[in-house]
């Protein structure tokens, strides 16, 4: 019994490193965002609104694509993060950005743990109502405290002092791109590790089959509740380099929009596979840029289309269309 | 009247009115994710469809056929979707329907945009249907009195339909235990596009009667689907008890919060909902799962 104990043990963590392990293709997107740098020097503020779109994505995928939680109100905790720097710089005088990034973490994290505590019991309708009113109600307590939220005219002109005191911010948003890049970087790295872990797993087996999961002793709650705050403090990180880099908050973060946006991403690149974030944003916000300049209606009606075809056809996002087709494409190789 | 009986006796009458409302468009909602699950959020697209059918018939037509003829067409043309969209989905997981309705949502707003435009629209009223009804003790806006009305008619003749009738057992039957209903030879299926076609063409009736009250642009589709969903969750699925009693109190608090605390807004029905569905995940009469 013991050595067969043993030997599994080995296998799962055998198979847990061989999931960390870093595959030379993972250094594609940080190679082509590099490369933007070079290539688009005057687009940079763009630059930077895609990568924070990026890792707000991010966050959503470790709840929804790897815990299999449904949620409507995501936007909730972007805003909690982009107010949190916003109301600093403006009535507090809190002008430092990198411990603005710490602050909005904490208190988005803290309201996705309160919050989580109380509504990850529930599942499906149930849930995605308490999730979305729990956004609605943020933005209306907002709106009632226009006076320090600034409602929905928002917080115009805040200002930031220089990253380290030594960067200070360009016209053209190259240091802010960097700083943006730099920081998805570093959350990057943070939630690679934790779904590659042993209770990333335990996530994947929540989301595959609840019930296995309780009868297996599982903490399941717990183990909810725990994502659902470090996602929670991710998009309010996202949230807060969203005031910084925009030097403007409005409550529109908190939005139904906001929050269904975030999700089409989602969808688009691929849920549950980390690399779907990039692309799904990457590619919804390029397309925006490009087709809501020529029509906001055809746009609009683009992302309905794209949303019912990716449903009906492409069940696993861009990145599953480009895996499958590389697989095709392997195998007609070999004879 | 003294001056507080007065407000009160208008937060009642007007938070009826928009209990109706809310009533009409939500009950199909209710009814068919009772029946399959499914998560609908193009509800609200439906009854934008609606109004602005309205909008379009009452320039030849008087508004109460333009209501019945734009309930008429949108129900068959929900019918459309439902065999060749909805179909394929119903045993998908929530967050597939989810995209899918939002996917149709959108395009609906966007074809009404292009179709109508951005800005708000309304519709001329009948001559009886303008200005204050005497009531004996003070008089009301006619027109609320009206959906007032209508919404309790609808209600008397949805009540013996699912009550008293044969399909009304049968769906009743359904929503309680589909694989039961089904084993024992109804047809399932068939219930469900009956329903469906109802409720989208309630809902569109209910798009064509809010014109007056919010004015129509394209963004209604969204704009109180929330609400919509929450009668529907805080009612609790499939049930017409439920949906009536959701209604009425999410109508009357909306309302009450508005009059009272005009600053707090719509704070008042989420904080409501929320305290509801903490209490009763499933709603008023849902079943627990």
């Amino acid at each position: 019994m013991q050595p067969e104990r043993a030997a599994a043990r080995e296998r799962a963590a055998q198979y847990l490193i061989r999931r960390h392990s870093y595959h030379w293709g993972e250094a594609l997107p940080w190679l082509i965002a590099i490369a933007c740098f070079f290539i688009f020097p005057d687009r940079m503020t763009f630059g930077s609104q895609v990568l924070i779109a990026v890792m707000f994505a991010l966050s959503l995928d470790l709840i929804l694509g790897y815990a299999g939680i449904v949620t409507l109100g995501h936007a909730a905790f972007f805003g909690i993060g982009a107010y949190t720097v916003g109301l600093g710089a403006a009535k507090f005088g809190w002008h430092e950005p990198i411990s603005g990034l710490f602050a909005a973490a904490m208190a988005s994290a803290f309201i996705g743990f309160v919050s989580g505590w109380f509504l990850l019991r529930y599942r499906g309708l149930t849930l995605l109502m308490l999730t979305l009113a729990t956004a609605i109600m943020l933005q209306e307590t907002g709106n009632l405290r226009s006076d320090l939220s600034g409602g929905y005219d928002g917080l115009p002109g805040l200002e930031f002092k220089p990253l380290f005191g030594v960067f200070d911010y360009d016209l053209y948003g190259h240091t802010n791109f960097l700083y943006v890049l730099v920081t998805l970087a570093v959350v990057f790295y943070v939630a690679r590790r934790i779904v590659y872990s042993p209770f990333g797993q335990a996530l994947t087996g929540i989301r595959e089959n609840v019930r296995r999961m309780h009868a297996i002793g599982s903490p399941v709650h717990r183990r909810l509740v725990t994502v659902y705050t470090i996602a929670a403090g991710i998009a309010g990180i996202a949230g807060a380099l969203f005031t910084q880099t925009n030097a403007y908050v409005t409550l529109t973060v908190f939005d139904f929009d906001n929050s269904a946006k975030v999700m089409i991403m989602l969808i688009l690149g691929g849920t549950g596979r980390l690399y779907g974030a990039f692309i799904g944003a990457a590619v919804y916000m390029i397309m925006e840029d490009y087709f809501s300049k020529m029509s906001p209606t055809f746009w609009q009606f683009g992302i309905g289309l794209m949303l019912v075809l990716a449903v009906l056809f492409a069940h696993r996002g861009l990145l599953g269309v480009i895996t499958d087709a590389a697989r095709r494409l392997q195998r007609s190789r070999k004879p | 009247m003294p001056h507080y009986a007065n407000i009160a006796v208008s937060i009642l009458f007007d938070g009826l009115a928009y209990a109706m409302f809310l009533f009409i468009v939500s009950v199909g909602l209710s009814v068919t994710m009772g029946l399959m699950g499914f998560v609908n959020l193009a509800h609200g697209a439906f009854a934008m469809a609606g109004g602005y059918l309205v909008v379009s018939f009452t320039r030849h037509l008087g508004l109460i056929p333009s209501l019945i003829l734009a309930a008429l067409v949108v129900g068959a043309v929900s019918v459309v979707f439902e065999r060749g969209l909805y179909r394929r989905l119903y045993k998908a997981t929530d967050l597939d329907q989810v995209m899918l309705t939002i996917g149709l949502a959108f395009m609906a707003i966007a074809t009404a945009t292009y179709f109508y435009g951005p800005i708000p629209k309304s519709v001329p009223l009948p001559d009886w249907l303008q200005g204050d009804v005497n009531l004996g003790f003070r008089s009301f806006p006619s027109y609320r009195a009206f959906l007032i009305v209508v919404g309790a008619v609808l209600i008397a003749v949805l009540w013996y339909a699912f009550e008293r009738t044969n399909i009304g057992a049968k769906i009743r039957a359904a929503v309680d235990n589909r694989r039961m209903a089904e084993s024992v030879g109804i047809n399932v299926d068939l219930l469900f596009t009956l329903t469906f076609a109802v409720g989208s063409a309630l809902a569109a009736l209910g798009g064509g009667l809010a014109i007056q009250l919010f004015g129509l642009s394209p963004s209604f589709a969204v704009l109180y689907l929330v609400l919509f969903l929450i009668v529907v969750s805080v009612g609790g699925l499939g049930s017409l008890k439920g949906t009536l009693l959701a209604a009425l109190v999410l109508g009357i608090f909306d309302t009450a919060g508005k009059y009272l605390f005009a600053d707090a807004g719509g704070f008042f029905v989420y904080a409501v909902t929320v305290a509801v569905l903490l209490v009763k995940p499933a709603g008023f009469y849902g079943r627990e799962q």
